[in-house]
């Protein structure tokens, strides 16, 4: 099956510094042919859809392990794609951003397949750990599940972070790098969220528009890098410790959506 | 070195034969199936481990190391015949290595130990415990035999024994768990999964079990080749054609129209990957493998047009 790659796409892709073998596959099974479609597609919604726009690239290092660190904004990871789409389209060279995706998906056919062949692996410390001591770019959402059900009166608020991304962070020395994701709450403005529907197809809950579906209207969006924050320590430091860091990096995101949102706004 | 190999007469227990050999020792083997062909000067006490006879070999030979690799799978044995041979055979060959003097032994084992799942991670290390056994109870009997094997590094101080889970074996000889898998004329794959496989050349795997044993390894040890395929990569080269089936269709087809019987629990094997890292081996024998992943399917595809 030959899937569509656009030249531009293609371009970058041979600038991607992934291990692949002559097949394309690196030893995760990421494959350098579906990246190149699922980068095609990410491409139209991220420039022509979305009309995305991403500051401070700058900050996320060229090479190297680091995590990208930001909000949940919208009832589906559109978010997510956008900020992997920005990380293959405005960094030189491209990088790919491995996000740590929810336990159900990988249950789901297609999307099992997908998934891991784009290296967007099940949100286990096990592979967060692998992937950053082997100098990859880990994209995390501390708020996880509960960030996506925000509704869109909640779209600028944080809930509570997970404290796991944090220690391991400090375990393995990892640069921080912080971001404001704007736009997510707009796309998809989520009302309600049906729980027990989502329940029956095995994912936590499914968001509900006012126009009842949960498909994303073409709002703008935007991703707000903020600069790196160097982990200090070992991880293996008290709870109220790690909550304090927690806290520093939540204060920062915070930061990044007030300031982006002025701009947002006015445009 | 005098070395007693269970299973000797098994496709890989031939290639390990050969290659204590090569690097000098003096080979006899326990099966309780012949090996014709066998080399000169390699006796072979055709009987089961859990035998008699079995024991007897141990005191006339008196090996001073034991390399067992005789274990079953459930596509070969019925669930009591296979639980009586993996466990109860396992611990007749630790019991009788105590018994007689044994000095090392090796346990060959297999990766699945750790167990497919959707959300078990990729390159297990040898730390963690097995996962999946409530959907996949056939692979009991494995699991028990492995980490009863790993009993005998605190039961038996006095005994250097190296319990190795290996991954799949491909090659010319057509043998294994995975071989039969997919020989046959379609190979069935649920439809929107396609799992990483990880396999090595079974040459690869008898030097990697004689580089343990001459390296007198001591602990739990991943043993791995060439990087992970994704099925449906492995199916391609190996020249098969694959047959995709909807998950809820799948169990009712098995067993029919050419396709292979496995058990129910056998689905999340071919659903979610078991990968395994296997660079603590490496660092402590220096092992590396000689047949990449392209070289060890050109082989078994080879093999299996002939």
């Amino acid at each position: 099956m030959r899937l569509p790659t656009s030249p531009e796409v293609e371009a970058r892709l041979a600038r991607l510094e992934l291990p692949f073998n002559e097949d394309g596959l690196d030893p995760y099974g990421i494959d350098r042919r579906r990246l190149g479609f699922m980068f095609t597609s990410f491409g139209l919604f991220y420039k022509h859809y979305f009309r995305c726009r991403a500051f401070g690239v700058e900050n996320i290092p060229k090479r190297g392990r680091a995590m990208l660190v930001g909000n949940h904004s919208g009832g589906v990871a559109f978010d997510g794609m956008m900020v992997i789409a920005s990380c293959f389209f405005e960094c030189d060279p491209p990088r790919l951003a491995q996000g740590m995706v929810e336990k159900f998906l990988n249950r789901i056919p297609f999307a099992s397949e997908w998934s891991s062949k784009t290296g967007q692996f099940t949100g286990l410390p096990e592979h967060a750990v692998r992937l950053l001591n082997e100098d990859r770019l880990l994209m995390v959402f501390p708020e996880g599940a509960r960030g996506t059900a925000k509704l869109f009166v909640e779209r600028y608020n944080l809930v509570r972070f997970g404290t796991g991304f944090m220690r391991l962070a400090m375990a393995t020395k990892t640069p921080i790098v912080p971001f404001g994701f704007l736009g997510g709450g707009e796309a998809m403005p989520t009302v309600a969220n049906l729980e027990k529907v989502g329940r029956l197809i095995g994912a936590p809950y499914i968001p509900v528009t006012p126009y009842l579906l949960p498909i994303p209207l073409p709002a703008r969006m935007e991703v707000h890098y903020g600069e790196a924050i160097a982990p200090v320590g070992t991880g293996d430091e008290d709870d109220q410790v790690i909550l304090e860091k927690v806290n520093a990096v939540k204060k920062s995101i915070l930061q990044l959506i007030e300031r982006g949102r002025k701009g947002y706004e006015a445009r | 070195m005098k070395v007693l190999v269970t299973g000797i007469s098994g496709k890989v227990g031939q290639l390990v034969c050969h290659a204590l050999r090569a690097g000098g020792h003096q080979v006899v083997g326990v099966d309780r199936r012949a090996w014709r062909g066998a080399p000169e000067g390699v006796v072979i006490h055709e009987c089961d481990i859990r035998k008699r006879g079995a024991e007897d070999a141990f005191r006339l030979e008196r090996p001073d190391a034991v390399i067992h690799m005789a274990t079953v799978t459930h596509l070969t044995a019925q669930s009591e015949d296979r639980y009586r041979i993996n466990l109860g055979g396992t611990k007749a060959v630790f019991d009788a290595c105590q018994r007689y003097g044994v000095k090392q032994a090796i346990f060959v084992g297999r990766h699945t130990y750790y167990g497919a799942a959707a959300d078990s991670p990729l390159y297990h290390t040898e730390d963690e415990p097995p996962l999946g056994l409530e959907t996949f109870p056939e692979l009991a009997d494995l699991v028990a035999a492995d980490l009863y094997a790993g009993t005998a590094l605190w039961r038996f101080p006095e005994i250097d024994t190296a319990v190795l889970r290996v991954v799949y074996t491909l090659g010319p000889s057509r043998s294994g768990t995975l071989s039969s898998f997919l020989r046959g004329p379609r190979v069935p794959v649920i439809l929107g999964y396609d799992p990483l496989f990880q396999f090595m050349h079974e040459e690869d795997l008898a030097r990697a079990i004689v580089l343990a044993l001459d390296s007198r390894l001591r602990g739990v040890f991943n043993v791995t080749g060439p990087q992970p395929l994704p099925l449906s990569v492995i199916i391609a080269q190996a020249g098969q054609q694959p047959l995709l089936v909807p998950e809820p269709l799948f169990r009712s087809l098995l067993g029919r129209f050419g396709l292979p019987r496995l058990p129910r629990g056998a689905l999340n094997h071919i659903k979610y990957a078991v990968v395994i890292d296997g660079s603590s081996f490496r660092d402590k024998t220096g092992f590396t493998h000689q047949h990449d992943e392209h070289s060890t399917l050109a082989a078994f595809r080879r093999a299996l047009a002939t």
